[in-house]
């Protein structure tokens, strides 16, 4: 062991702000030699709508991976949560915030449902969640055909369109959700815990940690963030929607953006930063291959590439460490 | 016998517990006193770690009471215990690896100032603590991940001392501790004595135990055989308590010479990124001994040999004819097997049966699926000649002791009928019954023609069971020594202090 590796623990920039530096130049020359402009006003307002949508979702399934669980209930979530703020706001300004409250309380408790499952039930979370999302959907799928309900016009005109410049105030809402949750995690006994747990299940118990307490939270604010996105998108469209969150992706994009980002897997290692950086990637890609026009399902191949080879960087990563 | 303190900090009374009607404790007495490190030793199975566990909250005793700190204490739980003042250092240290040391310190009671954590107080009162024990060179805000083995123990040490513990329960500190990192834990040990923390001690190892403790407690098959004052006892004393046999029968006959047979294996030259010219020859018959320091390379020699990190330069030849082993699977084709040194990790498949276990090399390498009766009978037949001691061939193999895994794992390796042994420190970790029936069979094999290579950081062990010793320093070879040698010439060459011994 060298002086050298004793340096304190920083954690140095997540790889994944390099691959969207890389990402935004590369496709900046690209798109710029196809004769377009990725920089112009509508396409970064779009950039970042996507991302926020996406960020929502993606901070807060970071939180359940980095306790070492997971969620896959989260696109039902955001259906659920679309068509429960749009159908209780019913297009009236006065009944947008307890709508959006109810909705963000049907959420929690899916989380809640969520959590004591994995915990206190003690059933893999993989299962657990799908189980959980399937239930959402039989409910989604038997009533309902199409969009329903309508958003308060005031939501559609702040959440939904108000820009600061080009930055829309969704995006703003998930540096503010973001931010939350890094502080929680880097300044809180939550956080502390949440990542002790993830990191070894056992040594937080005999270090006193109430572990089933800390991931049933962390399963709860999981929710909420997934809620918190269906409401973004009930004013976006205006309606609630039944398959937005499906459609979307936003189970497997979400955890996708979480592991571009460095979380582990695994849980213990990580942290919201990287996942907005993950989230960030993503929503470049898109933004490259829109400009481009580029096929949807060569688009797609590109993605799994694009995270397989993350994933394999970081496992490579990983193995210099413990060879060291 | 021993006196007990006057006014002990721990006192078990009578403490009895049973497993699915097995009693593995049975009226259990034992004292410690405040600044007292109390050792406690037995074989695998004695009942030591369920008396730790008992100690420490993991569980509640069926008979007994147990007094700490004057009171009669039921613990509920580890947490409990903890809170009481009572902490236990693992074997398998209970670490975060991504986290830093002041967050590994500090779990689960971190600093709170207006409901946040306080990352400066929580790093400023790891640095007092590890000051206080004399680990000023420890940074608070290292990740605990890369630190060294014996830096680990120190930030589990503080962890424990972080919730003021009175009284520290040690199982095994020095397993997994090179020689040297022995020395600075004995410093450790010593100042926790003098801060009066009481030091619950078990260990296999005599010499710790002779040179820290001042009271030793024998255990066996779950009863308290005697109390010792450690000043008034002989590790021949206490192995019989143990196990009833003295030790000087410890070690088996060693090979005469006309027992060895021709040359096995022969390295020459050969080197990678951890070995350096080295020379060796490996003879049918012998038990070659392999000494030096932790990191000379004596387990890459071993691993360089099985085709896990192969040589890169230099040859091999195996009975005179050359040989590349590039692989595991090359070089278990080619006759030979490696008990690894970390068991736990590269050992065992720890939720498979013990039968699984022990076939699994088979397995690997004849893929055909004729034979596979002849092969799980000749296994089972392996099995009860190592004497394995498990409920049943399917039991999985993470319950069975640290001496009985390490026979399947003999008997895993003895199935291919392997003509070369590579043991790296075959009884770490291992009861000194379970022990020696390792070293009997290590010699059996070596008479019955095998060529065996064998690496042990236990200098008695290295000397008491090898015809020669080889000692490696910095990836080179040091020197060679006969059978015969002694501990300060092993030593001698492994730090440097000679410049060459004639073989």
């Amino acid at each position: 062991m060298t002086a050298l590796s004793l340096r304190p623990a920083r954690h140095a920039v997540p790889g994944v702000f390099v691959a969207l530096a890389l990402t935004l130049v590369i496709g900046w020359l690209v798109v710029l030699l196809d004769g377009g402009q990725l920089f112009n006003q509508s396409t970064t307002v779009s950039l970042l709508h996507v991302a926020a949508g996406l960020g929502l979702v993606a901070v807060g399934q970071t939180l359940v991976i980095l306790g070492g669980s997971l969620d896959l209930s989260v696109a039902f979530v955001i259906s659920l949560s679309t068509l429960v703020a749009a159908e209780a706001m019913n297009g009236s300004d006065g009944a947008m915030l307890p709508a959006i409250g109810l909705a963000l309380a049907i959420s929690a408790a899916v989380g809640l449902l969520n959590g004591l499952l994995v915990t206190k039930a003690r059933i893999n979370a993989f299962i657990a969640t799908l189980g959980v999302g399937l239930l959402l959907k039989g409910y989604l799928d038997n009533g309902y055909d199409g969009p329903a309900g309508e958003s308060a016009p005031a939501l559609v005109r702040t959440l939904g369109y108000q820009r600061v410049g080009p930055v829309p105030l969704s995006f703003v809402l998930l540096l503010a959700v973001t931010a939350a949750a890094w502080f929680a995690l880097s300044r809180t006994r939550f956080g502390h815990h949440l990542v002790a747990v993830g990191g070894d299940p056992e040594v937080a118990r005999l270090s006193g940690v109430r572990n089933d307490r800390v991931l049933i939270t962390a399963h709860v604010l999981c929710s909420l963030c997934a809620g918190l996105a269906g409401v973004y998108l009930a004013s976006r469209l205006g309606s609630g929607a039944p398959r937005v969150g499906t459609e979307g992706l936003y189970d497997l994009e979400s955890i996708a953006a979480v592991v571009l980002g460095g979380t582990a897997l695994a849980g213990g290692r990580g942290g919201v930063l990287g996942t907005v950086g993950g989230v960030l990637l993503l929503a470049s890609i898109d933004a490259v291959f829109n400009q481009l026009e580029v096929d949807a399902f060569f688009k797609q191949v590109i993605r799994g590439v694009i995270i397989i080879a993350a994933v394999a960087v970081y496992a490579r990563r990983a193995m210099r460490k413990a060879g060291s | 016998m021993a006196d007990p303190p006057p006014a002990p900090l721990l006192a078990l009374r009578g403490i009895g517990k049973s497993f699915l009607g097995v009693r593995v404790l049975d009226g259990v007495d034992l004292d410690v006193a405040a600044g007292e490190v109390h050792a406690v030793v037995g074989e695998n199975g004695a009942g030591k770690s369920t008396l730790m566990k008992i100690v420490s909250g993991g569980y509640a005793p069926d008979e007994g009471t147990v007094e700490f700190a004057g009171r009669p204490r039921a613990f509920h739980g580890p947490r409990d215990a903890q809170r009481a003042g009572v902490g236990i250092i693992h074997q398998e240290f209970n670490l975060l690896p991504e986290r830093t040391v002041a967050e590994n310190v500090y779990l689960g009671h971190e600093p709170v100032r207006r409901g946040l954590v306080d990352r400066r107080e929580m790093l400023d009162r790891t640095r007092r603590l590890l000051a206080s024990i004399g680990e000023t060179a420890l940074p608070a805000d290292s990740r605990v991940g890369r630190l060294g083995v014996a830096q680990q123990q120190v930030v589990e040490i503080a962890k424990a001392l972080a919730l003021d513990a009175r009284l520290l329960i040690m199982d095994e500190p020095t397993a997994a501790l090179a020689d040297q990192e022995v020395e600075l834990l004995y410093g450790l040990v010593r100042r926790l004595q003098e801060r009066g923390i009481g030091l619950l001690y078990v260990s296999h190892r005599l010499t710790e135990v002779f040179d820290l403790s001042s009271r030793i407690t024998v255990l066996k098959d779950g009863r308290r055989v005697t109390t010792v004052n450690t000043a008034q006892t002989t590790a021949d004393e206490l192995v019989r308590h143990m196990v009833g046999r003295e030790l000087s029968s410890y070690y088996p006959q060693r090979a005469g010479p006309d027992d060895r047979g021709p040359v096995r294996l022969t390295v020459r030259g050969g080197g990678n990124r951890k070995l350096r010219g080295v020379d060796l020859e490996l003879r049918a018959g012998e038990v070659l001994g392999i000494g030096g320091l932790q990191g000379s390379g004596r387990s890459a020699l071993a691993r360089a040999l099985f085709g896990v990190a192969p040589f890169t330069t230099g040859d091999v030849e195996l009975d005179g004819e050359p040989v590349r082993l590039r692989s595991p699977r090359a070089a278990m084709r080619a006759g030979i097997a490696y008990v690894t040194e970390d068991r736990k990790g590269e050992g065992i498949v720890a939720r498979q049966s013990v039968l699984d276990n022990a076939l699994l090399a088979s397995r690997a390498v004849f893929a055909a699926r004729s034979g596979r009766a002849a092969r799980t009978a000749r296994v089972r037949e392996l099995l009860d000649a190592v004497e394995v001691r498990a409920a049943g061939d399917d039991q999985e193999i993470r319950f069975l002791s640290g001496g009985n895994q390490q026979k399947v794992v003999l008997a895993r390796w003895l199935a291919l009928t392997p003509r070369i042994l590579l043991f790296d420190e075959p009884t770490r970790g291992i009861d000194v019954g379970a022990k020696s029936a390792i070293h009997d069979l290590v010699r059996r094999l070596a008479t019955d023609g095998a060529a065996v290579l064998m690496i042990s950081s236990e200098l008695p062990e290295l000397l008491g069971m090898s015809d020669r010793i080889v000692v490696l320093r910095d990836g080179r070879i040091a020197g060679e020594l006969p059978a015969g040698a002694t501990e300060e010439e092993v030593v001698a060459l492994a730090v440097g202090a000679v410049r060459e011994a004639a073989a």
